[in-house]
This record gives C-alpha cells, sequence and structure tokens, in this order.
C-alpha cells in the first residue's frame, strides 16, 4: 500500500496534509540534507510539552528524506535523495522504516537490513567527495531512537521547533505556526517556550551553541535512558551536573576510543578531550556518534573545540 | 512512490509464533544482509543457524527479537570476521531477553566483539571472540562485553587480543562466568560494578592482568558486591599492558594475578595462581579523582583464603614497587593489600580477612598514597567472619542450556 506522502513519485511534491519543518540543532548526517515533515491523521493534535518530545498523537507519522545536492555551496539545488526514514506512531508505539531511492529517482523501497551506498557530492570547499552513505538497519534506527524500552521521535521538541521556518506562505516561527494551523495544542507564545540555539548561528553564546550540538547529536544515546547510558556521560541540555557532562571524567568502556587521552573534557584543552577526539575520527570503534555519519563534520568539530577551549580551568 | 510493507507491521506485533523455525544461512556474498534479515525476521522460539564458514562483514549486526537462539556450526568452523568493518561500536549487539550465542567466532572487530546491553537471560557459549593479529593496542576494546543486562550466563568462550578486558560484565546482575579462556588481552576477566558474580573454572593466562573485580565511580549501577571467585587457574599473565591510557585498566600493573578495587563482599578462594610477577592478589582503592559522594573507593569485607599460590610477585610492577621490593631485601609477598581501611565521609571502616599469606600491608592512609606507606608483612590479616554468598542461580531454563 502506499502512503501518498508526496503527490509524485519521485517524493519531491509533498502532499498538502505534511506539514515541514526544521530543528534548530539537528543530528550531523555526512551533511545530508534532510527534508522533515510532520504527518498528522485529520482532526489530530500534537500537546505541548516544555521538556522532551512533543506528544504526538497514535497515527502521527514524522517523514525525513536524506538528500545530497550536487554542491553543498548551493543547497536545495540539483538533489539527489537517498533514503526516506518514516516515524509511525502506532497504538502500541512508534516504529522505524527506511526507503532507499533507486537511481533513477523514481522509487523507494524498503530496506529492513541496511546498506551501504556511494554518494558524491561537491563539499563546502569545493572539493569532489565520495562517501560510503550508511543507511541503517531497523535495529540500528532503534539504538538512536529508544526511550526505555520503546522508541521515540527525537527532534521535534520545543525547544528546537522554536525558531522560524520560510513556509510557502511566508516565514513565521514554527510553535506559533504549528498552533495556527491546530496542529499543536497548549503551547505558549514562542517567546515563553524553551529555546536551543541555533548551532551555527555565530551571533548566539557559544556555550549555548555548544550544549544545543550537543544535545542534537549525542543526547539521543548519552542519556540515562537510552543506549548509553551505561557510560555515565549525559548530554541532555538540562544535564548540568559536571562529571555526568564529561568535566573531568574518566572513560569507562571507551577501549581506543580513548585516543590514550584521560577525560572527557579538559577544560581548556580541546586537544586533551576524549569528546573531541571521538568526533574528529572516522574509526568505527573510535568515532561518535558510532552510526549516522563516515566523515567529520568539521564545523560542529570546530564548534566544540572552541567550546571546551573557552572554559574555565578549575 | 513509497511502497509500505503493511504485512511485516502485522507480523511483528504478533505474540510468539506457535511454531518456531530455524533460519539458516550460509556464507558467501551479500552475508552482511543475509544475516541481518536472518536476525530481523526471527521470531521468539526461533534459532538463527550460520552454518559453517567464513563470513565477511562490513558493519555491525544486531538482534532485538526476544527467544532467539544464533547457533554456528562450532567456534573454529563459522566465523564472522569483521576486518572489514566501516561501522558501528561492535560486532554483533543484542539489545533483547532471553537470547543464546553459541558455537561460532567474532573475528577482528574494530570496537568490541559481541555486546548485550539492558538483556535479561543473555547466554554466551562456547563462542570465540578473537583479533588475530595478536595482543595490540588498536584492537577493540571488549570481546564478550554484557553491560546493564541480568542473568548473564558466559561459558566456554574464549577470549584473544583485547585491548580491554576479554570477558567483561559492567553494571549486571546474577552473574555466572565459567569454563572460558581469556588470554592475550590486557585484562583477561573482568566485573565490574556489578552485584553476584560467579567466576569458577576459568583460565586466565597471558593477560596484564588476570581476573579484576572493580567498582567506579560516577555511573548508573554503582556499588558492586557478592562476588564469588574460585577454582579459576590465574597463570603467567605476562603480556605487557598495552591499553590505551585513560582507560581504568591501563593502570593495572603488568603481571598481576586477581586484583579487587572497592567492591565489598568478594570472596577468593581456592584458585591457582602462579607466575604473575607484579603480585598474585591485590587489593586496593581506586585512586583517582572523583566527584561522587554515593561511591565508596575501598575494597571491604574482602575474603582471600584456601588459594594456591606459586611463583609470584618476583618484580612488582605497580607504581612504587621498586621501592617496596628494595625496602623488603627483594622479597615480595604474594598478596597485596594497600590498607586504607577509612575514607573521608564514609562512616564504615573496611575489613578484609587474608589467610593466604605473607601479606604484604602497605597500611596506606589514603588511597593510592604510596609515599606515605608503612609497609608491614605478616603471615594473614584481619579475622573478618563474612559470611559467603550464596551460590548464583539462573532461570531454569537458561541454567539448562549447557555448553
Amino acid at each position: 500500500m502506499a502512503y501518498r506522502l508526496f503527490t509524485d513519485a519521485g517524493g519531491r511534491h509533498a502532499n498538502a496534509g505534511l506539514t515541514p519543518y526544521a530543528l534548530n540543532a539537528p543530528l550531523f548526517s555526512d551533511y545530508a540534507e534532510k527534508l522533515r515533515f510532520l504527518y498528522l491523521p485529520p482532526g489530530a493534535q500534537a500537546r505541548y510539552r516544555p521538556d522532551g518530545v512533543l506528544d504526538l498523537p497514535v497515527g502521527a507519522t514524522l517523514v525525513k528524506t536524506f538528500a545530497y545536492p550536487a554542491d553543498l555551496r548551493r543547497p536545495g539545488e540539483r538533489l539527489r535523495h537517498v533514503e526516506t526514514r518514516l516515524l509511525i506512531h502506532q497504538a502500541d508505539g512508534w516504529v522505524a522504516r527506511t526507503y532507499v531511492w533507486n537511481a533513477a529517482q523514481t522509487e523507494a523501497l524498503l530496506k529492513r537490513a541496511g546498506t551501504r551506498l556511494d554518494v558524491r557530492f561537491t563539499d563546502g570547499q569545493g572539493r569532489a567527495r565520495i562517501i560510503d552513505y550508511a543507511v541503517p538497519n531497523q535495529n540500528q534506527c532503534k539504538e538512536c531512537h529508544q526511550l526505555d524500552e520503546g522508541m521515540t521521535p527525537i527532534g521535534p521538541r520545543a525547544r528546537n521547533l522554536n525558531g522560524d521556518f520560510a513556509y510557502a506562505e511566508g516565514t513565521e516561527n514554527q510553535l506559533a505556526h504549528w498552533t495556527r494551523q491546530g496542529l499543536l495544542t497548549g503551547a505558549p507564545a514562542p517567546k515563553d517556550a524553551p529555546r536551543a540555539a541555533r548551532w551555527d548561528d555565530p551571533a548566539e553564546p557559544l556555550e549555548a551553541r555548544a550544549r544545543a550540538y550537543l544535545d542534537g547529536n549525542c543526547a539521543h544515546c548519552h542519556n540515562a535512558r537510552a543506549a548509553a547510558s551505561n557510560s555515565g556521560l549525559f548530554l541532555e541540555l538540562e544535564e548540568t551536573r559536571a562529571p555526568q557532562l564529561g568535566i573531568g571524567k574518566a572513560p569507562v568502556a571507551a577501549g581506543r576510543g580513548s585516543g590514550d587521552l584521560k577525560v572527557g573534557i579538559e577544560p581548556g584543552h580541546p586537544d586533551a578531550s576524549i569528546l573531541a577526539y571521538r568526533m574528529a575520527s572516522t574509526e568505527p570503534g573510535v568515532m561518535m556518534p558510532e552510526l549516522g555519519r563516515s566523515i567529520r563534520h568539521e564545523e560542529g568539530l570546530a564548534l566544540i573545540r572552541a567550546w571546551i577551549a573557552g572554559m574555565k580551568t578549575p | 512512490m513509497i511502497r509500505f510493507a503493511i504485512a511485516l507491521l502485522a507480523a511483528s506485533a504478533m505474540t510468539a509464533a506457535a511454531q518456531t523455525k530455524v533460519l539458516t544461512v550460509a556464507p558467501g556474498p551479500d552475508a552482511q544482509e543475509r544475516i541481518q534479515t536472518a536476525l530481523l525476521d526471527a521470531k521468539p522460539g526461533d534459532t538463527v543457524q550460520l552454518a559453517a564458514g567464513r563470513y565477511e562483514l562490513t558493519d555491525g549486526l544486531s538482534l532485538d527479537i526476544a527467544d532467539v537462539t544464533v547457533k554456528g556450526a562450532g567456534p573454529a568452523r563459522t566465523i564472522l570476521s569483521f576486518k572489514g568493518q566501516k561501522g558501528a561500536g561492535e560486532g554483533l549487539l543484542v539489545t533483547s531477553d532471553r537470547v543464546t550465542l553459541r558455537d561460532f567466532a567474532i573475528e577482528d572487530t574494530r570496537g568490541d566483539g559481541v555486546k548485550s546491553k539492558g538483556a535479561d537471560q543473555i547466554s554466551f557459549l562456547n563462542l570465540r571472540v578473537e583479533w588475530t593479529g595478536g595482543p595490540k593496542e588498536t584492537n577493540g576494546a571488549y570481546g564478550v562485553y554484557p553491560v546493564a543486562s541480568t542473568n548473564v550466563l558466559i561459558d566456554k568462550v574464549t577470549v584473544k587480543g583485547a585491548s580491554d578486558a576479554g570477558i567483561y560484565v559492567g553494571q549486571s546482575t546474577n552473574i555466572i562466568v565459567r569454563n572460558s579462556t581469556a588470554a592475550f588481552n590486557v585484562a583477561g576477566i573482568e566485573i565490574e560494578n556489578s552485584m553476584n558474580a560467579d567466576v569458577y573454572g576459568n583460565t586466565a593466562t597471558h593477560n596484564a592482568g588476570g581476573i579484576l573485580v572493580f567498582d567506579l565511580p560516577n555511573l548508573p549501577v554503582m556499588g558492586g558486591h557478592s562476588h564469588r571467585i574460585h577454582h579459576n587457574a590465574v597463570i603467567d599473565n605476562d603480556t605487557q599492558n598495552f591499553a590505551p591510557k585513560g582507560n581504568i585498566v591501563a593502570g593495572v600493573p603488568t603481571g598481576t594475578g586477581i586484583m579487587v578495587m572497592a567492591n565489598r563482599d568478594v570472596h577468593v578462594f581456592e584458585n591457582r595462581i602462579d607466575g604473575n610477577k607484579s603480585a598474585a592478589i591485590m587489593l586496593v582503592s581506586y585512586t583517582q579523582k572523583f566527584d561522587d559522594k554515593t561511591y565508596n573507593p575501598l575494597p571491604r569485607d574482602i575474603i582471600v583464603r584456601d588459594n594456591k599460590l606459586g611463583k609470584n610477585a618476583w618484580d612488582p610492577q605497580f607504581k612504587g614497587g621498586s621501592m617496596v621490593k628494595a625496602l623488603l631485601g627483594g622479597k615480595v609477598p604474594p598478596i597485596m593489600w594497600d590498607g586504607v581501611t577509612t575514607f573521608a565521609g564514609l562512616p564504615d571502616v573496611a575489613r578484609v580477612r587474608i589467610s593466604d599469606g605473607p601479606v604484604l600491608n602497605l597500611n596506606l592512609p589514603a588511597p593510592g598514597d604510596i609515599d606515605r606507606a608503612k609497609p608491614t608483612i605478616s603471615p594473614t590479616v584481619g579475622e573478618v567472619q563474612v559470611a559467603e554468598p550464596k551460590a548464583v542461580v539462573l532461570p531454569k531454563a537458561q541454567a539448562d542450556l549447557g555448553a
């Protein structure tokens, strides 16, 4: 059966029931552009929550297409769709599915066991890149989307949606737009809702950007209820305890991921911080995140290094 | 268009199927996808049978379905090789309950070998996990790695070359590790931040340290206790410690037999311990700085008795070891206790009973304060009576598996 999420076979034109959205601090995925959409069953509404993911009703579906422009310097142009992932809220919980687009870009087929794809693009510095893009297997979806025993969306939190989006009919704050469209109930005015910094906006404070970046890129595993709970390294935006943030914290099960360094974060010294070392690596067994990237996120790494470099030594 | 396999969803929502089946996978092209598909297709009660041969894998495998057995044709015949691994933190990850992994080998993973996280009744039977290039810092950290799991059975596994611990059980409860061999790892067997482990009938040899029982601060599960380490052969642990710095095992002196760090109620008895140049048995405190008021860094209520000690401790590699050796006229006792009995802010006094002397008591005033050591040697130390924990009992179906 088809979902009719899109009006065309190539998935370029979203159906009217889909609302596009963007996040202030998204997960880095090998420089893929991500086209996100929310679908809610007719009449159903998401309920606002200040913390965590919005309370999305059964039937809600999150749609995310991973795509590459031919040249990263010209985003949105000559896009190649790689995969479209669905997160569907069924009566007994969320399920994840991913569909891989064919070379002709006419059809996407369910891929449960994961695969690797050659993806080519010109990067931000004008270099030709070929990457070994990993489509996750169904269990790997859960590794990131796990919360306690079940699965959960990660991105659509109030703080991550509290920002402007350029809709076809004009730019508007996403929480306000969702509320006005009847998709969201209970939300305060955007100025009274929490907001994660845009990680890539240099006008925002460095620490807020860095913490938002870690929240979006690490905290889905690195929290007390998820896959990396045993590490004791917790990187959610709400975390305030120094050892849990990695400051002065010895590694537990990092193995060679420690890179011969002694602590997660050594204030003032990114080169002595395991966090930065693992973000810089592309070696399995060393690199973090473990899933979802095969190349380095230079800009994200630079942000985290600058944050650590500016920390006061205790 | 996006085709959607609704039937699949319906199937996965069903409870245990009435009829169990065997999903057989053979080596060959697309082994990655074929094994992973079987691990996704399996229903509770099913067996994924991996035929004999060598499987070249490029990514991590994972299993998230309860009551599944993954079975090979033996650890010398069914080989999952991760030499070409491009992603994931381990070779095989299990996140579901009542899973049995048996009779196959995992080689050359880039990170850990086989891991279970949050699994109940997880059994690792007759497995081999090996880094085939020998001990190297670039090898993965753990071979067999259950964490945050309950009812853990590790029986007749062999692990070689792990750059941390060959067999590592972390933040888990109700554990049996038996009849297994750990060789050429940094640590042979390590029980960390866990409760109720029985470790017996194992051979730990040619590691840097043979068997470790540790407790570390700032972790979701802390306060490890109630372990019995007995009837193991802890022989010739003589591989130079090759752990990457920063990891706690990098601090294990090369040539350590059995080491207990922090923890409560650990009973070490009737082991054969020979050929370990730093010490046969060490009881030590956690010496690094920590910020965690709920953590106790001292080993306490520790019983050491009736171990058969050969030649040990002739060249101690721990910090201050050569000084201690000189101080003692060249003869270092096989058993060492750091002698720390109190820790600021903690009410209780750490007690031990060591009856396999001679014992070197460093009498440190605080963890790691080796400069203020006042070493004494005595035939035995302490007289505390601590009831031995009861033998670990696993749920019947798991206990009956047999390796």
